[in-house]
C-alpha cells in the first residue's frame, strides 16, 4: 500500500448511512479509494456492499454522509452524473439487449449520439488494448457469458473511467476466464483507474487487491491489505467468527436413483441452450456435482430432471428405476424426488405469500391438506421446524416470502426441501448470493443427507463448494455433459478446460460417465 | 418534498382502505361535476345515493341489481386471482340466459316442479359451455382468454338476438323481439313482499360463503392463487397451468351462467334481446373493488347495484343523462387503480441534503495509510 502513500485520495466516502423501512444498509461508513489503487470491498451477502455502490454511481441515496471526489463534496444524484465525474459501474447482473449488436448496445449507454463507424473503431481500439478482444457488429444473443462482460466492462471504459466499479465479476467466469479479467483490471490499475472490488471470494481478493474495506452488517469491521492476511483472518473479519469446515468421509454408493441415458432436448427459448446427448447416473449415499457456467444447460438440465419440461420420450429419465420423463413435478416428486431451483424468489418461493404457505407449495403430502382442505397448524409446525434447524433469521413462519435476503430465503428453501424426506434431491446453486455462515450450513445439510443415503445432485457455479462436497464431478458446457471424475483425480486446471467445452467427443462410445475407465482417462487428457 | 417509497411488506390496511378512498374520490368529483352542471349537488346526491334506499321496494331494486353482479364478480375473483383474464362474463352470463330461458321455453306453462331446477342447471351449464371455447382454445393453442372471452360477448349477444327475432320469437307477441312469457313455475318466486327481489341472491350469497372457503381454505384454491401470483412457482411445485385455467374459466363460467338465468326466469320472466345493461362488465370493477376476496365482492356488488340505481333516479329526478352511471363506474375504477398505489408504496417526506457539515477524513486516510 505503500506505493500510494503520497497520492491524494480520488474518492473519499464519509459516515454514509442508508436506512430502508426494515433494515439499515450502510451506518457509518467510510472508505478512500487512491488513483491506481485495487480496493476491495468485502462482505457477506446483505452485509450493505451494493448499496454502498449504488450510492457512490448515484442510484441511490445516502441518508447522512458525504462523498467527496477530487478533494470537492458531490451529492451524485443520478448514474449520469457518476459517469460524468468519471465513474464506471459493471453490474453483476448485465443489462444488455440479446436481439442487438455490440454497438448498438453501447450507443444506447451513451449520453451523446456518436457516429456508428466511430463508435465501433473506438470499441476496437479501447477492446485490444485491454485485452478484450470483441467484434463491435456481433449480436449479444451469440455470444458467451464472459464475453457479454467483455461488452460491459469496454462500454465503461469508453468513458475513461477515472473510477470503475466492479461488482463480483468472477461469479460468471471459467477460472481462465478470471485470469484474463485480472490482468485487464491491473492494466488499468497501473495507468491511474481507481477500481473498486466487490466480492466474497477471499482468494481472488488477495490475489488482485491492494487493499480491502471489510463490512459486516451494514457497518465497517475493518481494513485490510489482503496480501497479508490470510483467508482465515479476512473470513473473521467478515462474518466475526471462525469458519467451519465441511468434510466429505467416503462411502460406498448404493444403487441407482437418478439415471439419465442420451438425453437431448431443445430448448424452447431461442436464446436457451439445448441439451445434447445427456448421460449421467446418481447413486444413493453420493453427491454428484455439477460444474460449469450458467447458461450452458444449467436451467434447461433442471427443469427436464424436475419436471417442469417434458421429455419427448419417456424413458430417457429414470428416477428409481421408473421412466418418468411424461411425468409432471408433482408426479415425480410424489415418488421422492424434491428439488431446489437457482431462481428463489417467483419460483422456489411465491414471494407475497407467509414461509407457511411457501412450505405447503411443495410439502401438501406432508399431512398439511387433507381431503383438499389446508391443514393450518401442521402446515406452521412443518415451516417453525425449517425455520429453528435451518437458522433462518426471520420474524416468525407468518412472514412473508420477499421480506427476508436471498440468502435466508435460499435457507428455508433448502431446509424445505430437505425436510421433506427425499430419497433424491437436485439443488441449483444451493449457495448463490448466500453468506459464508450459511453457505456452510447449507452444504453440511446436503452431507448429512447423502450420509443417510439420499442420492443428491448438485448444479453449481463455485468451484470450490463442489470439490468440497461431491463424490463426482462433472462438467455442462454448451449443453454437453463431460464426463465425471473425482475431485481428488482432478484439478480446478483441468476443469476450466472442460468449462470452455474441450472435454473430447463422447459420441460414438456410448459410456454412461460411470465408467470409470474412461473418466480416469479423461481426467489425466 | 415528497416521495415514493416501496413498503417493506404490502400494508394490508391500505387494501381495505383503498376502496373507501376511491369511493371518497368518486363523490368528491361527482360533487364537482354537479356544481359545474348547475345542478345542486346536495340534491343530486340525494336522488343518486339516498332515494333509492329510503323504501323497501328501493332496498329490493338494490338487491335485485345485485345479484348478478355479485355472481359475476364471483367467478371473475376466482379467475383473475389466478391471474386468468376472463373478461367476458357478459357473454357467458346471456349464453346461460339462452341455455336456461330455452328450457323455459320447452315447459311452456308446465307447472311440473324439475322445470325451476332444471332451467337453473341448464343456465350453469350454458355459461360453462360458453366459458368451455376460451379454455380450450387457451390451453390448446395458447390464444389470449382477454381476446377470445370478450368477442364470444357479441356472438352470444347477437345468438340472442337472432333467437328473439326468429325461432324464439313470440308469435302472439306484436312482432316485438322477445319470446314467450315464462309460466309461473318457470318464474323465481319473490323473496320479500312488495319488492322484485328473488331467491337469487340468497343463491349469490351462499356462493359467496362457499367461494370463501375455496379460496382460503382448500389446496384447489391455494393452487390457483400460486397460479396467480408467481406462475414459475406454480410449474416449480407441479400444478397443472392447464387444469388452473379450465378450473377458472369453468367456475366464472357458471357463476355467470346462473346470473344469467336467474335475470331472465326473474325480473325479466322471457327472453329478449336486451337482457342486462352489461352487468358482465361492470363485474369487473367488482371483482377489483371486493379485492379480488369473495366477501369483499358482496360488498363491490351492492356499491356497483347502488349506482345503477342512483343513475336511474338521477336521469328521472333532475334530467341528467343516463351516462352518469358508466361515469361514475369509471370514476370508481379510476381512483381505486391510483389510492392501490399505496398499498405497496408510501409516501415519505424526505430533507433535501443540504450542504454537507465539515467532515474530517483526512484522519481516516492517515489511519489507513
Amino acid at each position: 500500500m505503500d506505493q500510494f502513500a503520497n497520492l491524494k485520495p480520488r474518492l473519499v466516502l464519509t459516515g454514509i448511512t442508508k436506512r430502508y423501512p426494515s433494515v439499515v444498509a450502510n451506518e457509518n461508513v467510510s472508505l478512500s479509494v487512491r488513483p491506481g489503487e485495487i480496493h476491495a470491498v468485502l462482505g457477506e451477502n446483505g452485509a450493505g456492499k451494493s448499496t454502498l455502490m449504488k450510492i457512490i454511481y448515484g442510484v441511490t441515496k445516502p441518508d447522512a454522509g458525504t462523498i467527496m471526489w477530487n478533494d470537492q463534496y458531490e451529492i451524485i444524484a443520478a448514474p449520469s452524473q457518476a459517469r460524468r465525474m468519471g465513474i464506471g459501474m459493471v453490474f453483476q447482473h448485465f443489462s444488455l439487449f440479446e436481439t442487438l449488436t455490440v454497438w448498438e448496445n453501447i450507443a444506447m449507454a451513451l449520453d451523446e449520439p456518436v457516429p456508428t463507424a466511430k463508435l465501433a473503431a473506438q470499441i476496437t481500439e479501447v477492446s485490444e488494448k485491454y485485452g478484450l478482444p470483441i467484434d463491435p457488429y456481433r449480436l449479444v444473443h451469440s455470444m458467451s457469458v464472459g464475453e457479454r462482460q467483455r461488452v460491459e466492462i469496454v462500454r465503461c471504459l469508453l468513458q475513461e473511467p477515472k473510477l470503475l466499479i466492479m461488482d463480483e465479476p468472477t461469479s460468471v467466469l471459467t477460472p481462465q476466464a478470471v485470469l484474463i479479467l485480472f490482468k485487464t483490471l491491473k492494466r488499468l490499475a497501473s495507468e491511474g483507474c481507481s477500481i473498486l472490488y466487490i466480492s466474497h471470494k477471499l482468494d481472488e481478493i488477495r490475489a488482485l487487491c491492494d487493499t480491502a474495506t471489510v463490512l459486516r452488517g451494514g457497518k465497517v469491521s475493518g481494513d485490510a491489505i489482503p496480501r497479508n492476511e490470510t483467508n482465515e483472518s479476512l473470513a473473521r473479519l467478515m462474518i466475526g467468527g471462525e469458519l467451519a469446515e465441511c468434510h466429505l468421509i467416503p462411502r460406498e454408493a448404493k444403487e441407482v436413483r437418478l439415471d439419465v441415458e442420451h438425453l437431448s432436448l431443445e430448448s424452447p427459448d431461442p436464446f436457451g441452450t439445448s441439451l445434447k446427448d445427456i448421460s449421467l447416473q446418481v447413486r444413493s449415499g453420493e453427491i454428484l456435482g455439477i460444474a460449469g457456467v450458467s447458461g450452458n444447460g444449467q436451467k434447461e438440465l433442471m427443469t427436464a430432471l424436475s419436471g417442469e419440461r417434458l421429455s419427448t420420450s419417456g424413458s430417457m429419465i429414470k428416477l428409481f428405476g421408473q421412466p418418468v420423463g411424461a411425468l409432471n413435478p408433482a408426479k415425480r416428486r410424489a415418488l421422492g424426488l424434491t428439488f431446489v431451483p437457482e431462481e428463489r424468489l417467483g419460483r422456489g418461493a411465491v414471494p407475497p405469500m407467509s414461509l407457511a404457505y411457501n412450505a405447503l407449495l411443495t410439502g401438501a403430502r406432508k399431512g398439511m391438506v387433507q381431503k383438499g382442505l389446508i391443514h393450518p397448524s401442521v402446515m406452521r409446525t412443518f415451516s417453525k421446524h425449517v425455520i429453528e434447524r435451518f437458522k433462518v433469521k426471520c420474524g416468525d413462519e407468518q412472514s412473508v416470502a420477499s421480506s427476508l435476503s436471498g440468502g435466508n430465503l435460499q435457507k428455508f428453501i433448502v431446509g424445505r426441501e430437505t425436510m421433506l424426506q427425499p430419497k433424491m434431491m437436485i439443488v441449483a446453486q444451493p449457495t448463490w448470493g448466500v453468506d459464508v455462515g450459511a453457505a456452510q450450513l447449507i452444504r453440511q445439510a446436503l452431507i448429512d443427507l447423502r450420509d443417510q443415503g439420499v442420492a443428491l445432485l448438485v448444479i453449481s457455479e463455485e468451484l470450490d463448494e463442489l470439490f468440497t462436497i461431491s463424490d463426482r464431478l462433472c462438467v455442462l458446457a454448451a449443453g454437453r455433459l463431460s464426463p465425471s471424475v473425482k475431485p481428488a483425480e482432478t484439478s480446478i486446471e483441468q476443469i476450466g478446460v472442460w468449462m470452455s467445452g474441450k472435454f473430447g467427443d463422447k459420441a460414438g462410445d456410448g459410456a454412461a460417465p460411470a465408467n470409470s475407465k474412461l473418466e480416469t482417462a479423461y481426467a489425466q487428457a | 418534498m415528497l416521495r415514493l417509497e416501496r413498503r417493506a411488506t404490502p400494508s394490508s390496511t391500505m387494501s381495505i382502505v383503498s376502496p373507501l378512498l376511491a369511493a371518497a374520490g368518486m363523490l368528491v368529483t361527482g360533487f364537482l361535476l354537479f356544481s359545474a352542471l348547475g345542478k345542486d349537488p346536495v340534491e343530486a346526491f340525494y336522488l343518486f345515493f339516498i332515494k333509492p334506499l329510503s323504501t323497501t321496494y328501493g332496498i329490493g331494486e338494490l338487491l335485485l341489481k345485485a345479484t348478478p353482479l355479485l355472481l359475476c364478480g364471483l367467478g371473475l375473483a376466482l379467475g383473475f386471482r389466478a391471474n386468468v383474464w376472463n373478461i367476458g362474463a357478459e357473454g357467458q352470463l346471456t349464453m346461460g340466459a339462452i341455455a336456461g330461458g330455452g328450457v323455459a321455453l320447452w315447459f311452456g306453462d308446465s307447472d311440473s316442479m324439475f322445470a325451476m331446477p332444471l332451467m337453473l342447471l341448464a343456465g350453469v351449464l350454458g355459461g360453462m359451455a360458453w366459458a368451455a371455447i376460451p379454455a380450450f382454445l387457451r390451453t390448446r393453442f395458447n390464444t389470449n382468454e382477454i381476446l377470445v372471452t370478450l368477442m364470444l360477448v357479441y356472438i352470444a349477444q347477437l345468438t340472442l338476438s337472432w333467437l328473439v327475432h326468429g325461432p324464439w320469437r313470440d308469435p302472439q307477441g306484436q312482432n316485438y323481439p322477445q319470446s314467450q312469457g315464462f309460466g309461473d313455475a318457470e318464474t323465481m318466486s319473490v323473496l320479500i313482499e312488495g319488492t322484485r327481489v328473488t331467491w337469487g341472491i340468497v343463491y349469490a350469497l351462499g356462493l359467496a360463503l362457499i367461494a370463501w372457503v375455496f379460496s382460503q381454505k382448500t389446496f384447489a384454491g391455494f393452487r390457483m392463487q400460486v397460479a396467480g401470483l408467481a406462475p414459475a412457482a406454480a410449474a416449480y411445485a407441479g400444478f397443472s397451468e392447464k387444469r388452473n385455467i379450465w378450473i377458472a374459466l369453468m367456475l366464472c363460467g357458471a357463476t355467470a351462467g346462473l346470473a344469467g338465468i336467474c335475470e331472465v326466469a326473474g325480473p325479466i320472466g322471457r327472453l329478449q334481446q336486451e337482457i342486462s345493461p352489461g352487468y358482465g362488465f361492470a363485474a369487473i370493477i367488482v371483482a377489483w373493488i371486493g379485492r379480488l376476496h369473495p366477501i369483499g365482492v358482496v360488498f363491490g356488488a351492492l356499491l356497483m347495484s347502488l349506482l345503477y340505481l342512483g343513475g336511474e333516479s338521477a336521469q328521472m329526478g333532475m334530467g341528467l343523462p343516463s351516462a352518469i352511471t358508466g361515469l361514475f363506474q369509471g370514476l370508481l375504477l379510476f381512483y381505486l387503480l391510483a389510492a392501490d398505489l399505496f398499498i405497496s408504496f408510501r409516501l415519505k417526506r424526505v430533507v433535501p441534503i443540504t450542504e454537507p457539515t465539515l467532515p474530517t477524513p483526512a484522519a481516516r486516510i492517515e489511519s489507513t495509510a
